[in-house]
């Protein structure tokens, strides 16, 4: 019993980590997911196509595969090209990680955040237009605070799937929670309390987590907020 | 003063709008009368540009609208909707003041006084602080109406502004409305009551079709239509 309880006591040293990762990234995703959901919603044609292909690259590829050029196959490529030579390197892994999950996250927040925009009445829209205010008056008054109140629950669930998916960072060296165990069971050999260590602490984030957006969700549609 | 020419609006294969002008002189009341579908809303909504017309010309007070000019145009056309379209997020207050304050750039101290008059005219004083879902479909449209009155407007424009209430709260909305035609407002309502119209209305148009059918005084038009076509639909809804 006690081993398992070393298990979740190593895999529990990883937690800040993934926890600031986690954090990072949200607030990353959410803010250049807002920026990729106006140009995917803007009449021009460039920024539209910019938004729709970053959006479709990155949901169409593995974050492991997006982690791994982020920290290793962008300084190689800043060292070995023809036209400047930089040696370039991350400073710690610890920045492509959270970039990339960030980046990441972005994509997918597009999305939800763009379905919030197209989720608010045109009526009220109408309305803006008819009292003579911009577009950009619209949308700071008008569009984006509803929409934004409309995709809280999905941020807290984007949150809760960063905290998992942050365990890809264990291959680009970040000791998180899934490193921390690795690691752990490459000196002692314990190889199941190790990994069911990492699972249990998963777990401990995510759950309470995830009853707490959904408990909020409840309370903002009893109240009539969303 | 509003005067449109020439106003045509397509969607796709169905023409709703086939060339209709109007004139509405300062202080005037004219109402739009006409069955379902025959394209008053859809004119109307070309008056401000929310549908874009194919052709034709929108001036107020002598001043074309164009692309360039819309925005500051529509502060002088205020709009009422069958909807309400009222800002959910956003007290009874701050919908009055919002586009006050953003766009005519009015201090908040001067909006929100004037928005409690506004209130007060429409009857809600005690509401500024209320939030749209708490309020009933009557009191929504009223608040619209302070809403556009913020705006200081040449003229309202009512579409359909008691369709979606129910038969009990019409005739606040309606009391409303007439007050605001006492006090000398300029308003063109889009209404498919007649009470009201053969009541408040100084001239009446009656459009089918599309296409405006007979047009004339309120009197004329109720009392003594020319139209088979104004006739018959008067005969179905009186």
């Amino acid at each position: 019993m006690e081993v398992y309880l070393q298990g979740i006591w190593v895999a529990l040293q990883g937690a800040p980590m993934t926890i600031a990762v986690s954090i990072f990234a949200v607030i990353v995703g959410a803010v250049v997911g807002l920026g990729f959901a106006l140009m995917r919603k803007s009449e021009k044609v460039i920024p539209r196509g910019i938004a729709k292909i970053y959006i479709e690259v990155v949901r169409g590829t593995p974050m492991i595969v997006q982690a791994l050029i982020m920290a290793y196959g962008i300084p190689y490529l800043l060292q070995h090209n023809s036209i400047c030579e930089i040696n370039f390197r991350w400073p710690v892994l610890i920045i492509p990680a959270m970039l990339v999950c960030g980046l990441n996250s972005a994509a997918y927040m597009a999305e939800v955040i763009r379905g919030g925009i197209q989720a608010v009445d045109p009526g009220q829209v109408e309305a803006a237009q008819s009292l003579g205010m911009s577009k950009k008056q619209i949308n700071r008054f008008i569009v984006l605070p509803q929409a934004f109140r409309i995709v809280i629950p999905s941020f807290g669930n984007e949150f809760v799937t960063l905290i998992k998916e942050t365990a890809v960072l264990s291959y680009v060296g970040v000791v998180e929670i899934l490193r921390s165990a690795q690691l752990w069971n490459a000196a002692s050999y314990e190889t199941f309390p190790a990994y069911i260590g990492a699972a249990v602490v998963y777990l401990a984030l995510t759950y309470p987590l995830s009853k707490a957006v959904g408990a909020l969700e409840k309370y903002m549609m009893k109240d009539g907020m969303i | 003063m509003i005067k449109a020419t020439g106003i045509e609006k397509n969607f796709g294969g169905l023409h709703a709008v086939k060339g209709v002008d109007i004139t509405v002189n300062d202080g005037e009341v004219l109402c739009i009368i006409g069955p379902s579908g025959s394209g008053k809303s859809t004119f109307l909504r070309c008056l401000n540009m929310l549908e874009k017309p194919d052709s034709g010309t929108v001036e107020v007070d002598g001043e074309k609208v164009t692309d360039d000019n819309i925005q500051a145009m529509r502060t002088k056309m205020a709009m009422v909707f069958q909807n309400f379209n009222l800002f959910n997020h956003l007290s009874v207050m701050e919908n009055i003041t919002t586009a006050p304050i953003h766009v005519k750039k009015e201090s908040k101290d001067k909006a929100e006084e004037k928005a409690k008059k506004l209130l007060k005219l429409v009857g809600l004083e005690d509401k500024a602080g209320t939030y749209p879902r708490n309020l009933s479909g009557g009191q929504k449209q009223r608040v619209a109406i302070a809403r556009a009155l913020a705006m200081d407007p040449e003229i309202i424009l009512f579409d359909e502004p008691t369709s979606a209430l129910d038969p009990e709260m019409v005739g606040e909305v309606l009391d409303v409305m007439k007050k605001l035609a006492d006090e000398g407002m300029t308003m063109l309502v889009v209404t498919h009551e007649m009470g009201f119209a053969r009541e408040v209305a100084d001239n009446v148009i009656f459009m089918a079709e599309g296409q405006v059918v007979e047009s004339g005084s309120a009197r004329q038009i109720f009392e003594n239509p020319c139209h088979e076509r104004t006739k018959s639909f008067l005969n179905k809804v009186l």
